[in-house]
């Protein structure tokens, strides 16, 4: 979408809700310095981060955009990229930190870790690493909420990757046929896992927008620039209109740029890990690539523009910054200090 | 009361029986439910009762998400080879979320398929894969093996909180036997002795046990009083029932449809082998290692028969017992 079209209706929505426009940009900032705060402890802390961590620095305005048309009951499915949606739905960053750190206070008390965030409290079930896979569960959620005449629809957010997935395909297919209450969002952040989109995409190869997939299956696609909130925002709006009126499915592609790499290094213990340069740099030496998304950076624009249009100040924004990095701080220190689950602790949870 | 039933009536009532129980319990699949005449349907409606395309990934996914969120779908696949296509949903997704969340959230979710088609489905549409399925933790397998067993362990799997693969033996869809009416639940995790003896045990699984329960009748007659013993479920094993008559014995049989290394009888035979320490002797009677092949007499000769049991317990016979 045209950043004029975008502006307007900021401009518009200014007037009206800047208080919606000022807890968009706190839940983006909040995202951003908890992403930055998981970066920085595989360098300050080593070892504390096992496995795999994949960050949505860059996904910020897709994520709160799309989630700020969400009712309060309504489900959040993710993918295993999945740290920002809980930040947003309202989980204590305490709990997630912990969660990433591996500890007994986390999330999920330590059996999931980054990739696997399940806080169904709040609507948020849980998470698949396994790309694609969670497009099907999502599916299954809507079907829940319309065999229980529930009133709730379900945001289920999946990379470029999981696209080519075939639980990507069956999944739109069975929620098309049966007018399922979900929206699919598909955040083409450029790059699935090493690869960039445009080695692996027939819309892309064609020139197409990756929401032309929608057209299989007769349902609306629509691709909006994810860089900006409310452009998102109204693009979803629609597609949740459309959800809760018993119409069916609707594919939104928010087009943005992940910020950083796809996860830290992988390596083999004791060896510790941290984030590589973005593969745009690593992979494809396309320094330029990288530097003009990074000039795009959802969370500085939004800022600027709020700025600019009067719907936040410069007090304002340093106090919303300033409260975001307390509050992760205080998270990283509650998760250092939380203890590590004990070992026979393993055996619980396997059976319900 | 109980009245006399066919295997695939039997799990069809449990089905319905549970769907009136619970209003959350759905019912799914391939091929069903196609017209507005069906009894299912016209029972149950629309939303609860709803065919699906040709897509075991997403059947199965959407079963596992509507599990997480507060449905008790099932899942008709029909054959079990078909959840090879879903693998990742089977093995890999419905039995781990609820571990991965911390115990927050659970999948109960029935997939429902039969097995061991041994009827000239050749190579892709009758074989055995519950070996890897009952080495999930988080996952359950159900083998039932009478009419009865096959309401009771449906209506069971049904109401676990568990994702559960009930898998009926397609040889045994026409076999009638003594069910109970009414609500009738058979606990999953506990073996049931189909045949009390005292000279050998035989372990049976699924269609075996009919084979099993046919060879001791054989050898009844030659004076040889075998215990047959049926798991039932697979996951979860009841290895102190098994255990129990083995050391009561003295000798093993053990009987599975599965090729002898992707059989559920090696891993039974494990446990026999660690926690029956007297057991003077055991015998696996499994399919060869082939593909089920397509021709008759291919078959037969691959997969496991009454005469191929009665010899495995002669030469167990063989060994003295020790007693326990």
């Amino acid at each position: 979408m045209p950043r004029k079209t975008a502006g307007k209706s900021l401009t518009r929505k200014a007037r009206t809700g800047s208080d919606q426009l000022q807890w968009m940009y706190t839940q983006m900032v909040r995202i951003r310095e908890f992403e930055e705060a998981v970066k920085r402890t595989f360098i300050e802390h080593p070892g504390v981060i096992r496995g795999h961590s994949h960050l949505g620095d860059g996904a910020e305005a897709s994520i709160v955009g799309a989630l700020s048309t969400r009712h309060d009951a309504d489900i959040v499915m993710p993918s295993y990229r999945c740290h920002g949606y809980p930040v947003v739905l309202g989980t204590p960053l305490r709990k997630i930190m912990a969660e990433v750190f591996g500890r007994r206070d986390g999330l999920c008390h330590g059996f999931g870790g980054s990739m696997h965030l399940s806080d169904p409290s709040r609507y948020f079930p849980g998470t698949s690493g396994i790309i694609g896979q969670a497009i099907a569960h999502a599916t299954g959620a809507a079907l829940t909420a319309q065999v229980k005449n529930s009133g709730q629809i379900v945001y289920c957010f999946f990379g470029d990757g999981a696209s080519k997935q075939g639980a990507f395909f069956e999944s739109l297919n069975m929620a098309a046929v049966w007018k399922l209450p979900i929206v699919y969002v598909l955040e083409n952040n450029q790059y699935q896992a090493y690869t960039h989109f445009s080695l692996e995409d027939a819309n892309a190869v064609a020139g197409d927008p990756l929401s032309k997939k929608a057209d299989a299956f007769s349902i609306p696609g629509v691709t909006v620039d994810g860089t900006d909130p409310v452009a998102v925002q109204k693009v979803v709006a629609k597609a949740a209109d459309r959800a809760r009126a018993g119409k069916g499915p609707s594919l939104v592609e928010t087009k943005f740029y992940r910020l950083s790499a796809h996860g830290n290094v992988i390596t083999v213990p004791p060896l510790s890990t941290q984030f590589p340069d973005h593969e745009a740099v690593a992979v494809y030496g396309n320094r330029k690539e990288f530097e003009h998304w990074k000039a795009k950076d959802p969370v500085k624009r939004f800022r600027a523009r709020l700025l600019k249009n009067r719907a936040l100040t410069e007090p304002s924004a340093k106090r919303i910054e300033a409260a975001a990095r307390a509050e992760v701080e205080d998270a990283v220190q509650f998760a250092l200090a939380s203890p590590l689950p004990a070992p026979e602790e393993a055996l619980q949870y396997v059976y319900a | 009361m109980a009245r006399e039933m066919m295997y695939a009536d039997a799990i069809a009532t449990a089905i319905i029986e549970e769907m009136q129980r619970d209003p959350n319990v759905i019912f799914y699949g391939q091929n069903m439910a196609m017209t507005e005449r069906d009894p299912m349907l016209k029972k149950f409606g629309k939303q609860r009762v709803r065919i699906a395309p040709i897509s075991e990934t997403a059947e199965i996914g959407i079963g596992v998400g509507a599990a997480m969120t507060g449905l008790r779908p099932i899942v008709e696949l029909w054959m079990s080879e078909f959840m090879l296509v879903a693998f990742d949903q089977v093995i890999n997704e419905a039995p781990r979320l609820r571990y991965m969340s911390g115990g927050q959230v659970s999948v109960p979710l029935v997939l429902k398929a039969g097995y061991g088609f041994c009827a000239g489905w050749a190579g892709q549409h009758s074989n055995c894969v519950y070996h890897t399925m009952m080495g999930i933790p988080g996952l359950k397998v159900v083998v039932p093996s009478t009419p009865a067993d096959a309401k009771g362990l449906m209506a069971a799997a049904i109401r676990d909180n568990n994702p559960v693969v009930y898998l009926h033996s397609y040889m045994l869809t026409l076999d009638k036997g003594e069910v109970p009416d009414g609500e009738y639940v058979v606990p999953l995790g506990v073996a049931d002795i189909k045949r009390a003896g005292t000279d050998v045990t035989i372990v049976a699984v699924g269609w075996m046990v009919k084979k099993a329960m046919a060879a001791a009748d054989r050898l009844a007659a030659e004076g040889i009083n075998a215990e047959v013993v049926d798991p039932r479920t697979l996951a979860p094993l009841d290895v102190p029932t098994i255990v129990d008559s083995v050391k009561k014995t003295g000798r093993v049989v053990l009987v599975d449809q599965a090729p002898r290394h992707s059989s559920a009888a090696a891993v039974i035979a494990g446990e026999i082998a660690e926690h029956a320490a007297d057991l003077r002797t055991l015998r696996l009677v499994t399919a060869l290692d082939a593909p089920n092949p397509y021709s008759e007499p291919l078959e037969n000769y691959v997969v496991p028969n009454e005469d191929k049991i009665v010899d495995a317990v002669k030469s167990v016979m063989a060994h003295e017992a020790v007693a326990a």
